[in-house]
């Protein structure tokens, strides 16, 4: 169906069904309970995981298949966002020509970027598209001020041209009328669930990227990428030449990246020079790393977990604390709350860098790697005395 | 005027002078061994007929037209295919995988852009592929990744790799090199197939000459960088000069 083969449509309907019951999926826990500050089925953050989702895939097309680890993501992030928030400018709130237009530059941006960095390899490489970055992040702080409003950041005002606005028109960011913002709550006894028009809108077009990723990983140009990860030099001594290939893989992750920007301006008129920051762009790199490099779910999975992470963590205070271990005497509540009290609240980052470390260290292909483990473990328990180790080895196959 | 022709080439490496004066005619359809001693730079002239590396004098022309400062894949687009003498493979494909993309290569030139197809779906490419993979024995692996394969079976897929480009040259730096006696007799017969088979012209260096002798229709023998003669094998078994710098050598080590 669709031009994919059995497994992996299977593979996409599970995608969708769990994309499409999200607001429900992430709400386990009623409103009025001690854990329901663990839920996250809130609009804000249902559309990050959408949007951070679609930057992750965008970047497993270079990182994981080639190979390539740019650190300088963040940059096409920022022009789509930048060239979405100008669109509601000039023309009305409807998102649909801010996204394309968003595409569109962050796409020729890669071109201009990719076709400088990709004369070198490896470490230099990253460093190259680092730096070209930081040098977007500084001519959108100041140099480029009349663009991108430099520290204030890129807003739509009142004096606006707006020419499509019209005497009545939208003043929130909406899809022909769809308002991005508006939402319908379902009371279900006590669990709560919201159903966010600019999720949804996130969401579609995240699964289209999904499925646009999953095609390109089973291409032959998907196979030609996966070829230079390999081996580079190889492959120019069978008659292909690798740099056109790396360099459309850039410039579609650049695309991802920049839809992802513009989404994120659609969902929030804004735009910033600080989203086109070297953090921004580590995050990026995190995100797939975690989840698993080179398969086609694990971008998604790590997108989620860090953003769950810097949202519910970021929440958890001494007071939370101090409700959680309140049933324990009085000196080994305190010291309990003193020893939490690094890894929550501002400390998030502490703890994901922890975990970022086991991840590394303990399960190299990511969470996605931990699911195969537990999967396996249930499995394999029948015949404990099958060797496996010498059945002749499959190649690990670059779904889930 | 033979298919490969290599005038007066050297390169230095430092202070080594690894090739100097170096000609060479390869006639079309004819199987021609480099033999030499080791570090004669048999290979290093290998490297410079593909690209990878660049003499410092000379000229290399295929089919009459200049391959200096031809880039690798350009180089391979023209039908000169090599066989590396540490096998060079994708490690993390499949076997399958490794053999489609020198047919991808083939037919659709240096770059396309195909991204909306499957690999599957090229019926025609997945033929050829299986059927080579066949030819060499191995149509029983064809999703083990590469880099799990036993050297001589490395071997074996590094050749399917340039065989199934159809190339018009092909160059091969000990091919047998690491194989068991009864592979290097398979590959020497699956040599001797292809040339039946196809308009194929080979160019093969070889330490073993049991390999050389049963293929070579011309011999060149290299020492310190320099052809010493070049001559038929039946010649070159007696040549004096040939016993003296390359035989002997062998017998000692
Ligand atoms: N890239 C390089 N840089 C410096 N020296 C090199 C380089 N490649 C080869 N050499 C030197 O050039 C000489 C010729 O090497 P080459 O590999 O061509 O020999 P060969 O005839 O292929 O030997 P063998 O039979 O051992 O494969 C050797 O002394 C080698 O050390
Ligand atoms: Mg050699």
């Amino acid at each position: 169906m669709l031009g994919l083969n059995q497994r992996d449509t299977k593979f996409l309907i599970i995608v969708i069904a769990l994309t499409v019951f999200t607001p429900i999926l992430l709400q386990p826990f009623p409103t009025d309970s001690g854990l329901a500050q663990f839920n996250a089925g809130y609009p804000d953050l249902m559309q990050r995981f959408a949007i951070f989702g679609i930057f992750a895939i965008g970047f497993n097309i270079l990182f994981g298949l080639t190979g390539y680890l740019s650190f300088g993501h963040a940059a096409f992030l920022g022009v789509g966002s930048y060239s979405t928030v100008w669109m509601f400018k000039l023309l009305n709130y409807n998102v649909l020509p801010g996204l394309v237009l968003a595409i569109i530059v962050s796409g020729l941006f890669a071109l201009l970027i990719g076709f400088v960095s990709l004369r070198r390899s490896g470490i230099y490489f990253s460093i190259l598209t680092l730096a070209f970055a930081q040098m977007s992040f500084n001519l959108a702080y100041s140099v480029l001020t009349p663009i991108t409003n430099g520290e204030t950041g890129l807003q739509v005002y009142n004096d606006d041209p707006q020419i499509l606005m019209g005497e009545n028109g939208i003043t929130t960011t909406h899809f022909f009328g769809f308002k991005m913002n508006s939402s319908w709550i379902m009371d279900l006894g006590p669990w709560q669930f919201t159903f966010n028009f600019g999720y949804y809108f996130c969401a579609v077009i995240a699964i289209l990227a999904f499925y646009l990723s999953l095609r390109i990983f089973r291409s032959p140009f998907g196979l030609m990428l996966r070829a230079v990860k390999s081996n580079q030099q190889r492959m120019n001594y069978t008659g292909v030449s690798s740099r056109p290939y790396t360099l459309a893989a850039f410039v579609i992750s650049g695309m991802y990246a920049g839809l992802a920007g513009g989404l994120l301006a659609s969902m929030d008129p804004l735009a910033g020079a600080e989203r086109m920051q070297w953090t921004a762009s580590g995050e990026v790199v995190l995100m797939t790393i975690l989840g698993g490099a080179g398969t086609m779910m694990g971008p998604v999975l790590g997108a989620g977990f860090i953003k769950y992470f810097e949202n519910i963590f970021s929440k958890i205070n001494d007071q939370v604390l101090h409700g959680w271990f309140a049933f324990l005497p009085d000196g080994l509540e305190n010291a309990l709350v003193w020893l939490l009290h690094p890894f929550v609240g501002k400390g998030w980052h502490l703890t994901l860098g922890l975990l970022f470390m086991l991840v590394v260290v303990f399960l190299p292909g990511g969470l996605v790697e931990l699911g195969q483990r537990i999967r396996n473990m249930f499995r394999k328990k029948p015949d404990a005395n099958d060797d496996s180790n010498h059945k002749p080895q499959q190649s690990p196959h670059v779904a889930e | 005027m033979g298919l490969l022709e290599v005038k007066d080439v050297g390169k230095r490496f430092g202070g080594l002078q690894a090739l100097s004066n170096v000609n060479l005619s390869v006639q079309e359809n004819t199987v021609h061994a480099i033999i030499g001693p080791n570090g004669a730079g048999k290979s290093t002239l290998l490297n410079c007929l593909i690209g990878k590396l660049i003499p410092d004098t000379g000229s290399v022309t295929f089919q009459g037209q200049s391959v200096l400062g031809k880039k690798p894949h350009e180089i391979n687009q023209l039908g000169i295919s090599r066989i590396f003498q540490t096998p060079e493979i994708f490690g993390d494909l499949t076997v399958l995988e490794n053999v489609l993309i020198p047919c991808f290569a083939k037919r659709d030139g240096s770059f396309r852009l195909h991204a909306f197809e499957t690999v599957e779906a090229e019926k025609d490419l997945n033929e050829k592929a299986l059927a080579m993979l066949e030819d060499v024995n191995m149509q029983d692996k064809l999703h083990m990744q590469a880099s799990s394969l036993s050297r001589g079976d490395k071997r074996r897929l590094e050749m399917a790799m340039s065989l199934v480009q159809d190339p018009k040259l092909l160059l091969l730096d000990e091919p047998t090199a690491g194989m068991a006696r009864a592979d290097t007799n398979s590959t020497i017969d699956l040599l001797k197939e292809i040339k039946e088979k196809r308009d194929i012209t080979m160019a093969i260096i070889e330490h073993d000459m049991h390999v050389v002798f049963s293929l070579a229709e011309r011999i060149t023998v290299l020492a310190q960088g320099t052809p010493l003669v070049e001559d038929t094998p039946d010649n070159i078994r007696d040549h004096p000069k040939v016993r003296e710098a390359y035989l002997g050598e062998t017998q000692q080590t």
